[in-house]
């Protein structure tokens, strides 16, 4: 679709001494593979029906093509596969990719504008996706369940894009790439434009109310493969670009000017960061709906365990990112069993005490 | 007063009007209504002869506005229609409301656009106490008719409708016919054959597995008809109208699913069956996945015995299947 621009420079060639100095996340990077896999296995394992949660396991295995060879028995009816693999699976594997790339993308958001109270609906990719939504969702109506496409996530991400050109556009003709303020005030103003507009729509389609509410506060509850596979290409060029820019992010913290004195082409390498990480979370936003604070909050809790330093920062927030949010929609899923909790209200109420927390401690630093 | 007004009275009223009504049997087309007419005159000749027509006539409200569908809906069976002015944006049925229909939203109504209409009446279902208290100070009257919980409380909302609105004798008919309608398709229900186990459903409000419990005036319909409903598992959240997990219900494999948004959401059996994983449902596989008609599975108005009879109808068609 949109895709375009992030091919866009792939960063220099990076200096030999930064290379150096990245090796040791390595094992960093490594550790946070492996807790995601045990979240993610818990997560496959764990939900309100299906098999007993040590047979799932068993149950993959047996469908392997090599080893399923062996003869392992895990006893799982069919009726309980298809509810693992075509209800769960997706569900947690969704859910991954949504946080990992929120993630990524605030912290790349709160490097590219040197502002750590950034996430990354900063521009308008939050607004203008429910915009986009709200707008498909009253124009279209129920016949668009016939299409053999669904247009929301596709509108949804359209208009996210879009909002974020526009805020773009506006932010920097006035005060020019190199004030990144200019551009955090161009976001909140168009994202309150952009949300008065949706409102103004709801108002005069009050029957599409609920629908969109759902829509706004999570959609992980009807993940299917499907989905999965609509977000992934965006999302992996998404994760790619950032975290082979996670050096220049780092020379952007010394500020604007030095970074230029540096040989940083500071205004292109925030013009390709915000890209990719816009791509990324338009994506995201379109199949799985408004996640509050997992943007805002793991990039900070990853810099509280591995320090401050982007080299590290990106790759890890990545798979922090998937572990939280698969870790967040596990109680999502079954505290309330049978019934659902919105993951948004989940990751909400985590994120929030953690984000007061953040400010009080940065208030007593500073 | 338009003659289905006058033949709603006389059925009510009985032979001491038959001079009025004579004239209009054919223009009645309320079958409904003429059928119950024996039933009803019985019981209410004696309450009607108090009652002079003509000046509960002058008394009664002429310009009434209704906030909610489902008012409406009760207001034009009790042959108020005349006597409505404007109704909010989602009340479509009869289709005769459709001239009536300013723009007012039902949920975020405008009082002085309400106001502006000249109303004697004004019904609403009574959630925006704000809109009350403001209809209150500029001295309209108002009409609350909550959401009902059980049948009765609809025989009861319908005759409190015909009370305010001058038109008690035709809500009297129309209570009485529902009953009738009620009993009749209880009778269907008691004359299939004895199950060990009830058949179990699931009621789906929208494409992400919002539901109903039992709590819920929709669900002690189902309860009425003997059905067992899979989300009053999750009751006590939602205040009875719980978002299932769709593991849950692949689980709980419910005999007929019923989809109450084929109208504003666009769920067919089609969508259902084609949803990764559904194929393994029973109630796909049967052909048990029924359509509702989205304000009929919703309201708690008079056509909610067609809804039953929708219910009643599947039941019938599953066990039939089974048995043969």
């Amino acid at each position: 679709m949109s895709g375009q621009v992030t091919g866009a420079p792939a960063g220099a060639t990076p200096d030999p001494s930064v290379r150096a100095a990245t090796r040791p996340t390595l094992p960093t990077v490594v550790v946070s593979i492996v807790v995601l896999i045990v979240v993610a296995t818990a997560g496959a394992m764990i939900g309100p029906a299906g098999p007993a949660w040590w047979r799932v396991p068993l149950a993959l295995l047996e469908r392997l093509p090599v080893v399923g060879g062996f003869g392992i028995d895990s006893g799982v009816t069919e009726r309980e596969w298809s509810i693992v693999w075509n209800i769960r699976m997706p569900r947690v594997v969704l859910a991954g990719i949504v946080g990992g790339m929120l993630s990524v993308a605030g912290a790349s958001y709160q490097g590219a504008f040197r502002n750590p109270l950034v996430d990354p609906y900063l521009l308008g990719t939050a607004a203008g996706g429910g915009l986009g939504a709200t707008l498909a969702i009253t124009t279209l109506g129920p016949a668009r369940e016939s299409w053999p496409v669904d247009p929301v996530p596709i509108a949804a991400f359209v208009v996210a894009l879009l909002t974020v050109a526009v805020t773009y556009l506006v932010g920097t003709s006035f005060g020019g790439v190199r004030s990144a303020s200019t551009l955090v005030l161009a976001g909140v103003a168009m994202v309150s434009l952009t949300t008065a507009i949706q409102t103004f729509v709801l108002q005069r389609n009050s029957d599409v109310l609920r629908e969109v509410y759902n829509w706004i506060l999570g959609r992980l509850s009807t993940a299917t493969w499907s989905d999965v596979g609509l977000v992934l290409p965006y999302v992996v060029v998404s994760w790619s670009v950032l975290v082979v820019h996670r050096r220049h992010l780092d020379v952007l913290r010394v500020g604007d000017d030095e970074a230029t004195s540096l040989g940083i082409p500071v205004a292109r390498v925030r013009l390709v960061v915000v890209v990719a990480a816009t791509l990324g979370t338009a994506a995201v936003v379109a199949v799985s709906g408004l996640i509050g604070f997992v943007g805002l909050v793991v990039p900070h809790m990853v810099r509280l365990i591995v320090g401050a330093g982007y080299r590290i920062v990106l790759p890890v927030t990545v798979t922090a990112g998937a572990s939280f949010l698969i870790l967040a929609d596990i109680p999502g899923r079954t505290l309330t069993a049978p019934a659902e909790l919105p993951i948004g209200v989940v990751t909400a109420f985590i994120g929030a005490p953690f984000f007061i927390v953040l400010l009080r401690t940065r208030q007593v630093a500073g | 007063m338009t003659p289905r007004t006058l033949a709603g009275l006389v059925v009510g009223v009985s032979l001491a009007l038959a001079a009025c009504g004579g004239s209009d049997p054919e223009t009645a087309g309320d079958t409904t209504v003429a059928a119950e007419t024996t039933a009803v005159a019985t019981t209410d000749v004696p309450v009607d002869t108090t009652a002079a027509p003509d000046e509960a006539e002058s008394t009664a409200p002429q310009a009434i506005i209704s906030l909610s569908p489902t008012a409406t809906e009760m207001l034009y069976a009790v042959d108020a229609g005349d006597q409505v002015v404007a109704v909010d944006d989602f009340s479509n049925f009869p289709p005769e409301t459709a001239d009536k229909r300013p723009g007012i939203s039902g949920y975020e109504p405008n009082v002085e656009a309400i106001l502006a209409l000249g109303p004697d009446l004004v019904i609403t279902e009574g959630s925006n106490t704000d809109l009350l208290d403001a209809l209150e100070r500029a001295g309209v009257a108002t009409w609350v008719g909550a959401a009902a919980v059980t049948l009765d409380d609809v025989y009861e909302q319908i005759l409190g409708i015909g009370e305010a609105t001058g038109n008690a004798d035709a809500a009297a008919v129309l209570v009485e016919d529902m009953r009738a309608d009620v009993a009749a398709l209880m009778a269907r229900i008691d004359a299939l054959p004895e199950r060990d186990e009830p058949l179990t459903f699931y009621h789906e409000l929208d494409p992400t597995y919002y539901s109903v419990t039992s709590d819920t005036f929709i669900g002690t319909v189902y309860d009425m008809l003997g059905l067992r409903n899979i989300a009053d598992l999750a009751e006590g959240e939602s205040y009875g109208y719980p978002q299932l997990s769709a593991e849950f219900i692949l689980d709980k494999d419910p005999d007929i699913v019923f989809l109450a948004c084929t109208v504003y959401c666009g769920d067919t059996p089609e969508t259902v069956a084609a949803r990764p994983g559904w194929d393994i449902l029973t109630a796909v596989a049967e052909g048990n996945v029924i359509p509702l008609d989205d304000d009929t599975a919703s309201r708690w108005g008079p056509r909610i015995v067609e809804h039953m009879d929708t219910v009643v109808t599947a039941v019938e068609a599953v066990l039939a299947e089974r048995a043969g």
